[in-house]
């Protein structure tokens, strides 16, 4: 049995379906993501796992039971709220210890406690300053040390990390697996960044206009979207408009107006004459010099268009015969120009036909 | 016009409503401590209407009751008030959007009408003898408006999810009032209670009115004696009122500067 059950639930503003006929099921020990666009509906569900807001139809359960009814403080389900909501007429000591206080704990346990969460993240020399003296990053931590103090089931992060700099953001990321590791607690992350999804779940949950579109470990989300909001909204994708020629057997064969046969791995819902898809990343597209010989399934000739110099790799975008243009990634390996194609270079362009996924429309 | 002559123009129009404003009141300060019976012409510096003041038996417990009735409507108007700003705070929806309304009229309404319609009401509905507790109630009704809105101010600069976060802490209702909502707006309701503190104790048209024949307050006292004449100890008296108003308004501002000065 998963730690949260979500079965079925929907939630309505007025005209506005936040959530439709949502579920999911979050094992305990994990870091799960809700990834989405803003207006999808993942706060909206943070909001009723904490109890903040119940659903109109359908049920939540925690540990098996279901939370209808039970009031945000009787729930075993903290939460880092985006703002942070750091009690400002409190030090960070009292901030950190009013979850023990509000449960009537012993003195003694509360300091003890204190403690040790202080010195996990980092604060124990900060425990007498109140918020408005701390960094963004330092309000932070305190607020996760807040949310955990009482070791609760479960623990909600509503974009934690969307009012810190991005040089702080990457830091705090890995501080938050880690603490997520070390502490054993679910984490239920919200965030509308597919980078910072991609970075630190164990899974990620899509959704799109309160539906989720798909739930997988990382890599599958970014290698295997199963449609085309998925395969877009996350990371850089080309894609091609195709036609299924033959489904089934070995071989998906797809065929691309005006650049001919795309070969791709099978899918069981193509069918011959389907109109679709076929999408396939910039860095597992190869770039050849053209007339080498290619053994690549799928391989075309284009002219190089622009290109990104991003230091670490320069993006390339390729104009295919046919008029469509292609992205391509190339990692920079040797330093100034050479190797470097520069625009209107004719190129071979081709990819292995287990590099792009078909998508139905 | 040069910059210098646009500056000069500013600063002489800001000295005159500043001038027009406050020379009255300096007026009465100076002549306070004039020695001589006549708010004539200045004659040397004394103190005596002062010490003659405290010696006013008459005076002395129209001051007590202005005293105890300000305690009392600042310190009742407070409580209600509060309640009241935050009940407006929280709830805005369906027909409770009229509330705000029927809680603010009353600091809008002419003192004419609210002292007319309160005589009326403790006379002729309540058969109530007139004195200490009808002026009491009188004050308490044209205070809460104004605990209410500066509450409400208060409240309404603060982040919603702070109160979110108590209770999703594990505090109950009342131990989020308790711990998170109550100090925060605790600067509002002290500059609340020194507010009401300040209307009631110069209040004059209304309870006039609803005064009766028994009891009076130093406002009332210092009408009725200047009906013979403006004499120095009415300068003397109304210069110490004067003195008080302002500590007070100076400290509510200081408690709740987002209410009574703008945003900061």
């Amino acid at each position: 049995m998963a730690l949260l059950e979500i079965r079925k639930v929907s939630r309505r503003f007025g005209n506005l379906k936040a959530l439709d006929d949502v579920s999911l099921s979050i094992e305990a020990g994990e870091f799960f993501t809700l990834l989405g666009p803003s207006g999808c509906g993942k706060t909206t569900l943070l909001r009723l796992i904490a109890g903040f807001d119940e659903p109109d139809s359908g049920e939540v359960l925690l540990d098996a039971q279901p939370l209808a009814g039970i009031p945000a403080e009787k729930r075993p389900v903290h939460t880092v709220f985006q703002s942070y909501a750091l009690f400002p007429h409190m030090t960070v000591a009292q901030n950190v210890a009013f979850p023990l206080q509000m449960a009537g704990k012993h003195p003694e346990e509360i300091g003890r406690r204190l403690g040790e969460v202080l010195e996990m993240v980092h604060l124990a020399d900060k425990a007498q300053q109140f918020p408005n003296e701390l960094s963004g990053g330092q309000k932070q931590r305190v607020a996760l040390a807040r949310a955990l103090i009482n070791k609760p089931r479960l623990l909600l992060l509503d974009e934690p990390l969307a009012a810190l700099d991005a040089k702080l953001r990457e830091q705090i990321t890995s501080e938050l697996i880690a603490l997520q590791r070390d502490v054993g607690i679910t984490f239920v992350f919200v965030t509308h960044s597919q980078q910072e999804a991609l970075a630190v779940s164990h899974r990620v949950a899509v959704m799109n206009g309160g539906r989720v579109e798909q739930v997988g470990a990382p890599e599958q989300i970014y290698g295997f979207p199963r449609n085309r909001f998925v395969a877009d909204f996350i990371g850089t994708i080309n894609l091609l408009p195709v036609e299924v020629r033959v489904a089934g057997g070995d071989a998906l064969r797809l065929v691309a107006n005006g650049l001919g046969e795309i070969v791709s791995t099978p899918v069981a819902e193509a069918s011959t004459g389907q109109r679709g898809a076929y999408a396939v990343r910039p860095e597992r597209v190869r770039i050849f010099s053209a007339g080498d010989v290619c053994e690549l399934d799928n391989h075309f000739q284009g002219t190089v268009n622009e290109h990104l110099y991003l230091g670490d790799v320069t993006v390339y975008k390729i104009a295919l015969d046919n008029g469509a243009v292609l992205e391509a990634l190339l990692a920079n390996s040797t330093s100034g120009r050479t190797g470097f194609l520069e625009r209107g270079a004719v190129v071979g362009v081709g990819w292995h036909r287990s590099a792009g996924v078909y998508l139905r429309d | 016009m040069t910059r210098g002559g646009r500056l000069f123009g500013l600063w002489t129009a800001a000295l005159a409503v500043y001038a027009f404003l406050y020379l009255p009141l300096a007026v009465v300060v100076i002549f306070s401590f004039n020695d001589s019976l006549l708010n004539a012409e200045w004659v040397g510096f004394t103190t005596r209407w002062y010490g003659q003041l405290f010696e006013n038996t008459e005076m002395l417990r129209a001051a007590a009751n202005s005293l105890i009735i300000a305690l009392g409507a600042a310190t009742l108007a407070t409580v209600l008030g509060s309640m009241a700003g935050i009940a407006l705070q929280r709830w805005q929806s369906g027909f409770l959007r009229a509330l705000p309304f029927l809680v603010l009229a009353p600091v809008a309404m002419p003192e004419i009408l609210l002292g007319v319609s309160l005589l009326l009401f403790f006379r002729q509905v309540l058969d109530l003898t007139l004195g200490l507790v009808s002026i009491l109630v009188a004050h308490i009704t044209f205070s809460i408006g104004f605990v209410a809105i500066i509450v409400r101010v208060r409240l309404a600069g603060l982040d919603e999810s702070l109160f979110e976060a108590a209770r999703d802490l594990g505090a109950s209702p009342w131990q989020t009032f308790r711990w998170v909502t109550l100090p925060l707006i605790l600067p509002g309701i002290l500059a609340g209670f020194l507010m009401s503190f300040t209307l009631s104790i110069d209040d004059f048209v209304i309870t006039f009115f609803v005064a009766g024949v028994g009891v009076t307050t130093l406002p009332l006292q210092i009408y009725s004696m200047i009906k013979v004449a403006v004499s120095p100890e009415v300068n003397a008296v109304s210069t110490l009122l004067m003195a008080l108003t302002l500590t007070l308004i100076a400290l509510a501002s200081k408690l709740a500067p987002d209410t009574l000065r703008g945003r900061a």
